[in-house]
């Protein structure tokens, strides 16, 4: 990479750069050596970025006006949407926002998938990104309890108990959540405060995410190591940049039509009702992205393991690249993976849509078939897969049209060069 | 390329089916009539605003409360647009408690703009002892604390039918065909004339109970109108901004043999 050679051309520069190298790590971020062929999927990265920063700005507005007390959080809200100067803008894309942010990680997720992208050399960012998934869904559940609605309150409720089926310590730890005996005014200032921490240690922790992949750099839609940077890649500024600007706009129109023409769509009636802890709704039902885990813990009839297999479901995600076997990266080259990549897609799907269903009859029946499938794919199908699967040739790089013969040869091929390059 | 737009397309399509599939949530059954305020042009219709808020005067206000709504936005920009002098009135024709007074004593005056509308029971255990044991919720956001929305309020306020012969009511409870579990303590409101319209509108049960659903739709959404004008100009800027950085994009990338 050309940064370790660049020297500012202005004295003063010089002078600053070799006491605090910014303009070393500005021009090693607008000189990055990108793949060329890397398609739209790979724009989420910029998206995410976007939704942290529209999530914390909007946010900082919000916290000046809403009120963290049980029986002024619910008006305090109804003061934003009234009477704040383009309020009900800043909650709606406060609001819509979490819902976008998911979609797009959702995509990023499933796009690492499809392409390998958690596989060596690219582990630790797979976890660190794990670990970013992990606290936006700690950050969202919070958030949705902030307006002291009905499903504020019950779904605080529902979640906060499941730490009680924690053997032995279970009820205390509960009550030390709650701070209290119940949902109440002290987990409303707490999840409140927490709500505020968790964006900047996201934050914290994109800054990571990004320095890792800095490192071997990305992965592209061929799954194959750069051969020579100078034929491969393209600086991220302009290229990357634009593109991911056009993307980002795309996003942003889709963004908007949920902001403007339908802002309640993902939100729950239910929550426009202040909280009662007297009077339980119907269904208690998670926002949407979170749907799929909480079927998941429904499907398990017992509490203890239904709480271990949703957090199972998660976790498992971090084992990632020692469960897949298969040292081809991108599923374009294993036909047999492509499959049941597309299988996995459809069964968290499913594990969705009856996760908004009530948890009773053929939907737990669904839920139950579909919760076991989610832990086969990873625990089974992946590691026996990369043993038996028969890939197809790769190309010998991303510019080469020609196919370099059997999938080991271009692996060997790759591993030589890195040794060449160390 | 193409690819994305069938993805963005995908999404539209997927949004405006789930905003008809939710609020259709019970569409089949749900009543209807032509909003106003509909699609990303709806606006309110004032004169239906204003003869809404004479019925929720008349007729809604003795038992439900609108604790978020100030007499102020009766003539705020994008509400019933009242005059000044009209809200002001209005106001004036309520008795609020304020105080303490310097010798320490609550006392009642006449309302004024900067004032949240009056509430008709001084708590709720006094709602629920009138209300035989029901409380009468607060209207400021209930259009949007019931799915289906704004066809649901209308649907239960014209859903009132005999009970089919094997359902058994209690005293004081009635039959509402749109109602959750269809039973429901208050009972039926509306009638054809029951209100007089300065406006000479006809006071039917359909035309006062779109009349004030329309009113309950901007008290819970004070800033609708707002909201469609600014996404309109927001989404145009948006798409011309796109369509810049779409040619500005081939030009860069035309640099290099790869396409985009």
């Amino acid at each position: 990479m050309s940064d370790h050679n660049y020297t500012p051309s202005s004295k003063f520069g010089k002078w600053f750069n070799d006491r605090l190298p910014l303009l070393t790590l500005a021009n090693h971020l607008t000189d990055y050596p990108t793949p060329k062929n890397l398609n739209y999927w790979w724009t989420f990265g910029g998206i995410l970025t976007f939704c942290l920063i529209t999530q914390i700005i909007t946010g900082l507005v919000l916290a000046m006006h809403y009120i963290a007390h049980a029986d002024l959080a619910f008006s305090s809200v109804e003061h934003i949407m009234r009477d704040v100067n383009y309020g009900w803008l800043i909650r709606y894309i406060h609001a819509n926002g979490a819902s976008m942010f998911f979609l797009a990680v959702y995509i990023h997720i499933f796009r690492s998938l499809f392409y390998g992208s958690y596989k060596a050399p690219r582990e630790i960012i797979w976890i660190l990104g794990i670990m970013i998934y992990l606290l936006m869904m700690a950050a969202a559940f919070m958030g949705y309890v902030l307006p002291w609605g009905q499903m504020s309150f019950w779904g605080a409720t529902v979640i906060t108990n499941l730490f009680s089926a924690i053997p032995l310590v279970g009820e205390s730890i509960t009550t030390w959540l709650w701070g209290g005996y119940s949902v109440d005014n002290p987990t409303l200032t707490r999840f409140f405060t927490l709500h505020y921490l968790i964006p900047f240690l996201i934050l914290g922790l994109v800054v990571l995410h990004i320095w890792a992949l800095h490192v071997p750099g990305n992965n592209n839609p061929i799954g194959i190591d750069i051969q020579k940077p100078s034929k491969d890649t393209v600086p991220f500024h302009p290229y990357i940049v634009v593109k991911d600007l056009f993307a980002l706009l795309l996003f942003m129109i889709v963004f908007a039509f949920f902001v403007f023409y339908s802002p309640n769509i993902l939100g729950h009636a239910d929550n426009y009702i202040e909280a009662n802890p007297l009077v339980t709704p119907a269904h208690i039902v998670p926002e949407w992205y979170l749907l799929p885990f909480y079927a998941i813990l429904r499907s398990v009839p017992d509490k203890l393991l239904g709480v271990v297999a949703m957090l199972s479901a998660i976790f498992i995600l971090a084992a990632l690249p020692w469960l897949d076997t298969s040292k081809i990266r991108s599923a374009v080259f294993r036909p047999l993976y492509k499959q049941f990549y597309w299988i996995l897609v459809i069964d968290v799907l499913v594990l969705g849509y009856v996760g908004a269903m009530p948890a009773e009859g053929l939907y737990l029946l669904i839920a139950r078939v579909a919760t076991a499938y989610y832990f086969l794919h990873f625990l089974l199908i992946l590691p026996v897969l990369g043993k038996i699967e028969k890939t197809t040739p790769l190309p010998l790089s991303i510019t080469s049209p020609v196919l370099g013969g059997s999938a080991d040869l271009a692996m060997a091929k790759n591993t030589d060069i890195r040794k060449e390059k160390l | 390329m193409q690819r994305i737009f069938k993805i963005l397309f995908f999404l539209l399509v997927l949004n405006t089916n789930l905003a008809s599939s939710i609020s259709a949530e019970n569409s089949s059954k749900l009543l209807t009539t032509d909003w106003s305020f509909k699609g990303p042009f709806g606006k309110f219709d004032r004169a239906s605003l204003q003869r809404g808020y004479q019925v929720y005067n008349e007729v809604c206000a003795s038992c439900h409360s609108l604790k978020y709504v100030s007499y102020r936005n009766l003539s705020e920009k994008g509400g019933p647009e009242f005059s000044v002098k009209e809200a002001k009135a209005i106001a004036a024709s309520f008795e609020i408690t304020d105080g303490p007074n310097q010798d320490g004593e609550m006392f009642t005056r006449p309302a004024k703009l900067s004032d949240k509308f009056v509430m008709p029971y001084s708590n709720e255990e006094e709602a629920k002892s009138v209300n035989g044991g029901a409380y009468p919720p607060d209207m400021s956001v209930l259009v949007k604390a019931r799915a289906g929305g704004a066809d649901y309020i209308y649907s239960v306020l014209l859903g009132y039918v005999d009970p089919p012969e094997n359902i058994k009511l209690d005293d004081g409870v009635y039959y509402n065909k749109y109602m959750y579990g269809n039973k429901i303590k208050m009972p039926k409101q509306l009638s054809d004339g029951l209100v007089e319209y300065s406006d000479g509108t006809n006071a039917t049960e359909e035309q006062m109970a779109k009349d004030v659903v329309s009113f309950l739709m901007w008290t819970a959404e004070p800033h609708l109108e707002q909201r469609h004008k600014t996404g309109f100009r927001a989404i145009v800027y948006l798409i011309i901004l796109t369509v810049l950085v779409y040619f500005s994009m081939k030009k860069i990338w035309s640099r290099v043999e790869t396409n985009v």
